[in-house]
This record gives structure tokens, sequence and C-alpha cells, in this order.
């Protein structure tokens, strides 16, 4: 029997087509209606509601908490100030990617970690020696994502604080609707939008208040389809789709980088030590073999795909995650890991690893498509990420 | 006059128009648009007609807008926006409904309550229309060939709509040549047998158009409509986010992103012609610009017999956009409201809101409505296409509150007596008092009621008569007949004075495919130095 959400009480009453899927070991909706449109909708118009709360959570403290996820993380932690919220992933002695999640500080020495998959484990051999109190509350916390242009109208209406004032990647306490939580300017979307952390025994209280307040301003529960769409246009990579644990993959080649990953940007380069940080130096300094870009397929051309059989070209309607090759020239030269229709730009978008030296944006490549049973490939185009990437995110 | 700044002048800031510049200025032509109102967008305009609520004025939903425009011009990043519209309800008059979703299992399971025969042949009947739109759909991306004519270009253009028409194969030609020339009630009974069902589809066959159900040559406008759907594929179809003018505007930002200039309150008297070319023209202020291309956008009788001395023109042109039929048809009530609508056959509130409200409970209801029509009134109870845009973007009204759009067929633009504010107000009561039957609470929540007779439309858009399509989507005036035989390619007999807009093909809904084909015929006439 999979595990229940602590919004359970609510989401599965809202599941119309019964389309469950699996998340850590949890059962969450894929879309509460049978198809993801209005849902994907409303992260870019209004305000959607996501239960994340499967997510992996764990309350880091004591006086080495800083220093236990300053060594484990390729970021430098010891400059993430009280209230502040570092995206980070962190990698084994090689320097390849074990997970990826949000460091939040909430106070002066205590920190949240989020993860895609448990790392209790992990985290104790990072601190062997250190004097630091690890606690999982995954199961303990509900978290909720809302986002979208309207979030910050709902969450103004329903906290007595100044939630609109609260900037990009920082978090603050408050109540919503008088249930105690804290509120951070996160989120999976690369839209506005927030992430709520709330006592499981609060959550369904949560649950009601924002549906309630956000009805006036169109809010719409959402699932992992209309997700998944929003953060493909967002280039944010998810972890087991787009690239694979270093201590999941059974050869290296499935193991990935930061810097492979796009994540250059997350490896400190002066901070002290930290798991990886010989390896990546070394490979920084080598450049990357291969990268982690956007993938925009042309239309006319596959068009002409279609036409050939008499037909409009036909679109999966949620995005996929079959890995796909890239070609370039007649050679392949990566495949795509994650893709779909971006309903907002009117594109056909893919996630995609590159080799070197053929991932520099507006490099001309194909994509494998199957039409009609056949393989064929489409002209594509190689885009800087994000494809999506509007003011108000951090405005 | 000033020297000439200006490669081309283009009369009327609508959504063509705009199509229009920004292809031009995409080929590096230095483009002015000329937009008589303070708001580009022509029947494509969000205006604030009540404090705090957002109208889409004329023009309420978006199907058709061309995808190669949409990639070309690269709207979705200058703010194209669309968003779902998912579901029709019609009400029906025994307290029941009929409800058409976008989910196609609960779409047969609602439509085999009433009859499970049509359910069945509902996917047959949507398969058949697919594939009639992209019979169709190469038509609407080329110039009309002048099957008249003996001009190399035209027989090329002749010969490949022959091989296209031969590569549909007997079948669907001929399902096409019956679509083209039946009424869409008669080619509606070949299909389904539920009264209100073949009422709300062929609604679709007579909008903007003076035509009833049973009226031959209304199946085609159904196909109009179907279009839309194939482009579902790439979801094209649906809701504007800030309502059509945001459609308008993101073609103007794209335009000005390609060095067009665009200028507001800005009406133009005139087109100057000197020995049969086009040279400029002269604005309402008195001012007068010059370009050596000078394209209207405006209808073809403003085109031809207004901006135009009818004397630089050929007698039969004139006398063909003389017979050119307008007949405006349609009104729009615009409501501000305080609350949502009760229906009484979905009392209270529910997914039905997000989508259309269809007055079309029966053939036989649509017919009578175009009988009241035919003889000079308004309908007494006429066919609605309703929407509540504030459902979809709640930026539309403020929070708790909402609009709605009224779309009101029949309203003829030459009524008995013509047209009076009092006549105006009866029009706007017959339409919310029609509304009240299927939601009593309506009237209650009025704030604030804007009436649209199609005089109403012509004196704010410029739009002759008021019709929404700047002129009929009837066969006689569509392809190579529209506007007029001989002059369906965009150019006139006046050189350098080009026409484009809804009054040429492929004719009208947001679709920019005219101004697009005008702009590209244009870019390869003028290249080629005529």
């Amino acid at each position: 029997m999979l595990k229940s959400t602590p919004f359970h009480a609510r989401t599965s009453a809202l599941v119309r087509a019964q389309t469950w899927r699996r998340w850590n070991g949890y059962q969450v909706g894929s879309a509460y209606d049978p198809h993801p449109d209005r849902e994907y909708a409303a992260v870019r118009n209004a305000a959607a509601l996501f239960d994340v709360s499967p997510l992996c959570k764990y309350l880091i403290s004591g006086p080495d908490a800083m220093r236990l996820l300053d060594r484990m993380v390729t970021r430098d932690v010891s400059k993430c100030a009280v209230g502040q919220v570092l995206y980070t992933p962190w990698c084994d002695i090689h320097g390849k990617v074990v997970d990826d999640g949000t460091i939040s500080r909430l106070d002066q020495g205590t920190y949240r970690l989020t993860s895609a998959e448990p790392q209790l484990r992990w985290l104790s051999m990072s601190g062997i020696g250190m004097d630091v109190n690890v606690d999982d509350i995954s199961e303990c916390t509900g978290a909720l994502a809302l986002q979208g242009p309207l979030s910050r109208d709902i969450l103004a209406a329903l906290s007595p604080d100044d939630i609109a004032s609260l900037k990009y990647f920082r978090l603050m306490s408050t109540t919503l609707g008088g249930v105690p939580v804290t509120v951070s300017r996160t989120g999976y979307t690369g839209d506005l939008g927030y992430e709520i952390w709330v006592d499981a025994e609060k959550a369904v209280a949560l649950w009601d208040a924002l549906m309630a307040k956000g009805a006036w301003f169109g809010i719409v529960p959402a699932g992992i389809w209309a997700l998944d769409i929003a953060r493909i246009e967002a280039g944010l990579v998810m972890a087991d789709v787009d690239y694979h644990s270093a201590h999941r993959a059974h050869i290296e080649a499935q193991k990935s980088s930061p810097l492979e990953l796009n994540l250059g940007w997350t490896v400190s380069a002066k901070k002290g030590p930290f798991t990886g940080r010989a390896a990546l130096a070394a490979e920084r300094e080598k450049g990357p073999e291969w990268s982690f870009v956007g993938i925009s397929v042309n239309w006319e051309s596959l068009e002409a795909l279609y036409r050939v059989h008499g037909l409009p070209p036909q679109l999966p309607t949620v995005a996929w995650r079959t890995s796909t090759p890239v070609y370039r020239g007649g050679d392949q030269i990566g495949y795509a890991s994650s893709g779909c229709w971006s309903p907002l730009l009117k594109e056909y978008l893919a996630l995609a690893h590159i080799r070197a030296p053929h991932f520099a944006p507006g490099t001309r490549v194909n994509i494998e498509i199957t039409v009609e049973h056949e393989r064929r490939q489409a002209a594509a185009v190689v885009r800087k990420l994000p494809f999506f990437d509007p003011e108000r995110k951090k405005a | 006059m000033s020297a000439a700044r200006y490669d081309a002048i283009i009369i009327g800031g609508g959504h063509n128009g705009l199509v229009a510049a920004a292809y031009l200025a995409r080929a590096g032509r230095k483009v002015l648009v000329l937009e008589k109102r303070p708001v580009v967008g022509g029947a494509a305009v969000t205006e604030e007609i009540f404090p705090g609520f957002k109208f889409s004025v004329f023009s309420y939903v978006v199907s058709l807008l061309r995808p190669e425009i949409i990639r070309d011009l690269d709207l979705p990043r200058h703010g194209l926006q669309i968003l779902p519209l998912e579901s029709t309800v019609t009400p029906l008059d025994n307290g029941d409904y009929l409800g058409s979703w976008a989910d196609p299992d609960e779409n047969r399971r609602e439509l085999s309550r009433h009859s499970p025969r049509d359910a069945e042949a509902m996917i047959q009947f949507g398969r058949l229309m697919q594939h009639m739109a992209l019979a169709v759909k190469p038509i609407l991306g080329m110039v009309p060939p002048d099957p008249a004519s003996l001009a190399p270009s035209d027989l090329a253009g002749l010969l490949k709509l022959g091989t296209h028409f031969r590569s549909l194969g007997a079948e669907r030609f001929h399902a096409l040549f019956k679509l083209m020339t039946m009424s869409s009630a008669d080619y509606l009974d070949e299909w389904f047998e539920f009264d209100a069902l073949k009422a709300t589809k062929s609604a679709s066959g007579i909008i903007g158009t003076f035509l009833g159900p049973r009226s031959p040559g209304s199946a085609y406008v159904l196909l109009h409509h179907y279009m839309g759907e194939i482009d579902g594929a790439f979801r094209a179809w649906g809701f504007q986010k800030g309502g059509t003018g945001a459609i308008s505007n993101s073609i103007a930002s794209a335009a000005r992103a390609f060095g067009a200039e665009i200028r507001t309150d800005a009406g133009v008297e005139k087109v100057i012609v000197k020995d049969g070319r086009a040279t400029g023209v002269a604005l309402s202020s008195g001012d007068e610009i010059s370009a050596p291309l000078v394209v209207s956008c405006l209808d073809p009788r403003r085109t031809f017999t207004q901006l135009v001395d009818t004397k630089d023109l050929p007698d039969d042109l004139v006398e063909g956009v003389r017979r050119y039929k307008f007949r405006g048809s349609s009104g729009k009530v615009n409501l501000a409201l305080d609350g949502l609508p009760d229906l009484t056959c979905l009392p209270g509130y529910g997914p039905h809101l997000r989508g259309a409200i269809s007055i079309s409970p029966s053939l036989s209801y649509l017919e009578r409505a175009y009988d009241d029509a035919k003889y000079g009134e308004f309908s007494r109870h006429p066919y609605m296409d309703i929407v509540i845009p504030s459902m979809i973007d709640p930026q539309m009204a403020p929070p708790g509150k909402h609009v709605m759009s009224i779309f009101v067929q029949y309203a003829p633009y030459h009524l008995n007596g013509g047209w009076t504010d009092a006549k105006r107000d009866a029009f706007g009561d017959a339409v919310v008092d029609t509304l009240a039957q299927y939601a009593p609470n309506i009237k209650k929540l009025i704030l604030h009621r804007q009436v649209l007779t199609p005089l109403d439309i012509e004196r704010i858009t410029g739009l002759s008569e008021g019709n929404i399509f700047q002129g009929e989507l009837a066969l006689h005036q569509l392809f190579f007949l529209r506007p007029v035989p001989e002059w369906a390619k965009y150019n006139t007999p006046i050189k350098g004075y080009w026409q484009c807009g809804a009054g040429t093909h492929p004719g009208g809904g947001i679709m920019g495919a005219s101004g697009r084909l005008a702009a590209l015929e244009m870019l390869h006439r003028t290249r080629a130095g005529s």
C-alpha cells in the first residue's frame, strides 16, 4: 500500500479520472481533471496548487549544522542568511550528482533540507564526528506549492503579515487562515510562486483556507502532469528523469556532474572542502563533456513528416520521459530526456543532454520522432535554458 | 507634403493590418500603421467600459489565428497566451441540458443520455470534419488563383489546387462539395437525431451571416470552426488572457519589434492618387503622409468607394463592391456582474461556467430567430453564445465579480424603422429576458450593461453595416470571389494601392491570414517591380 499525503482527504475527492501515480512511495494525482490543460494554464494565468508533500524533508540543527551542509552540497552554505533558501545539488566524491533540493535557513542554527530521495544515510555519513541533529520530518510535514501570477494575491489575502514583500528565494513564518506555516518564495515552475510548509495535522485546514480564498483568484488544484510541463518550460532538471543519482546508477555513463546538468552556477569555486570538490575543479578546468540544454523542434519539419501520411502532427498530450536520440550530421550527439508541447510558447520543446562541442545555442540538430511506426528525424535547434523566464518570477 | 519616410502605410490597425505591418517590417520595409481609434485591434480590443471590468468588446474568442503567424512573429513572447475554453452547455426547454465536455469519454457519456446513436456518430463526424479541415487548410494559406485567367501564376495556382483536390480521393472530395453547398441543418440531419445537438452545432454555421440554419451554404461556416479544432492539436483554441485586445497588442508589439510605427487617433480621410498611382494618404487632421505603398485594411466598401474616388476604378469592380453583401446580423451584449449566473438546468457553481453557454435549444428556435430578422426585426428569442471570461482569466473583473460576453444573433443592420436608443434598449432587454429564462438570477446581478447593435459596431469600429467579417462569409463571396472576381489577390487597379482584411481571402475571425498573405504578395510583387 502506498502512503498518502497529509492532504489526501481533500485531494482524493478531486482526482476525477483516478489518475494516480507514485512519487517517492506516496500516491499522488497526475491530474485532477482527466486532462492537465486547465491545471497547467493556472500556473501561467492564475494560481495552481500542488501537493508536494512526498519530497523528503530534514531538519538539521546543532552547532555543526551549517558545517555539515556546507561539506555535503556544492553551494556555499555559509553565505545562506537566516530566512534565505538555496537551491543546490550534492555529489559523491567523484563529483557526480547524488540528489538536488533546497536548503532553508530557518533560524541561526536550524536548516531544512529537501531532497527527491531519502538522504538520511548520506547526511550521517557526511556528518561523522560533527555535533549535529538530523530529524527526518518528511511524514509529519505537509508541503504545498502555490504557483502562478496570482499566487501572491492569494497569500496576501490570507496572511496578517507582509507576504507581498517576500523576495525570491527567501522565507518567512506566518499564518495563513490562522494556520501556522512557513512560506518560501520557491517552486518548480519558473513562475511567481511559493512553497508552504505545514504540520501534517494542520494540512487539511491549510488546504481549505487556500481553496476558499483562492476561488476569487482562479486557484486550481493541479497534478504532476501540469507541473511537468511547467518545469520543462522553466528548464528545471528532474531527478530520476533527466539524471540518475550517482547512488543508483549501475554504470559510470549513467551518472552526471552538476556541470553536465547546466548547474555549474551552483558549484562554488571559493568555499572550503566539500564532497566532490577536487573532481569538479578538474572537470571545470578541462570543460564538461556534456551539457544540459533546451531543444526546440522545427514545426514545419514536423508537419512535413506527418504530411506524408496525410496527417497533422500528433503530439503527446502530456510530457514524455523517454530517452530520445539527438543527431547532428548523421551522428548521434546526445539524447533528450524529457519533452512536451508548450501550450504557452506554442513550441515543441525538449530537455537534452548534448555532447561537446555541439551544445552551443543555435546549433542545428535533428531529433528522432516516430511517425506512423517509422523512425524519422525532425529538424531542431539547441536553445539556452530556461525557455520561459517571466519577470514576475523574481519581481 | 513631407518627404516619403515610409515604404508603406497601412490604413487600419485591426489585427490583419497589424499582421501585414509586422510581415512588411520583418522584410525590412519602413511601415506606418494608422488607426483612427485610440486603441489598436479593430474588432479585437479589450476595453474597461465599466470601472474594474474588462471586456473583449466585440470579438471574444480565438480559434483560427494561423499557427505560422504565431511562429513567424513569435507572438507568445509578445503576450499571446491562449487559455482553454473547454466546454459548451446548451440549456434545454425541458429543464435538462446538453453538455459538450473536453474529455471524450465524459462527452460521449453525456451525449448518450440524449442519444446513444449520436454519441457514436459524433466520433465519426469529428473525424470527417478533421479531414475536411485538412482539405481546406492549404486554401487558407494561398493567394486565390483566378480561374478565368490564363496568366502563368494563376494556372500554376489552379494546378496546385486541382492536384490537392485530386489527392483527397473521391469520398472526401464529395463530402467537401456537400459541405460547401448544403445548409447546416440538412448536413447535420445526415449525421444526428438529437435536435439540441444539431441546433448547437449549426449555430456556428450562422454566426456573422444573414442565413438561418436551413439556408443553403451555411454548412461551410461550420467547417470554419473545425479549422480551429485541428489546430487544437497545437491548442490555439480558446480565450486570450486579457481579452482579444491582448492578441492585437501582441501583434502590435511584434510589429514594433520589427521596426513598424503605429499611430493611434490617426484616421485616414483619403488615399492620394496621382496618375493612377497611390502616393500617400490624407489624414482627418489634414496632414498628408506619402508612401509608395498604401494598404487599406478596411472593408471593401470603404477601400473602394470611400478612401478612393470610384472614377479611378473600373465600373465592374465598383459594381461588384456595391453588390457585395454586408448585412450585419449580430449584436453583442456585455455585462458586468455582481456574481455568477445560476442556471436552472445546472444550479450553482460548476465547470459549465468556465465554458460557453449556448442558447440554441432547437433548430426551430434558431430558424424562428432568423425569421424575425428576415422581416426586419431583431430576434425576440435570439441565439446567444455566452462566455464568462472572468471565470477563465480572473483579472478581467474585480475579485468575486464577473464579466459576461453575449454574442447575439439576429440583430439586422437594416432594422424596420432603423435603430434608435429605444430599440437598442429593447434589444438588450430581449437578450437579458431570454437569458433570464435559463438563469433567473441574472437580472439582479447586472451592475452594468453595454448593448451593441450592428449600427454601434459600424459606428465604433467602422465595419460597414456592422458585419463582423467585413462582408458575409457566403459561398458567392469566398476565395477568388472575395471581395470581387479578378480582384481577390490583394492588389487593386490603382498601382501601389493594396487591400487586406477580413473582406479579402480567407475571411473573418481572428485569423490574421489575409494580413499575412497580402503582405507576402506585396513583397513578392513589389520585388518583381510592378
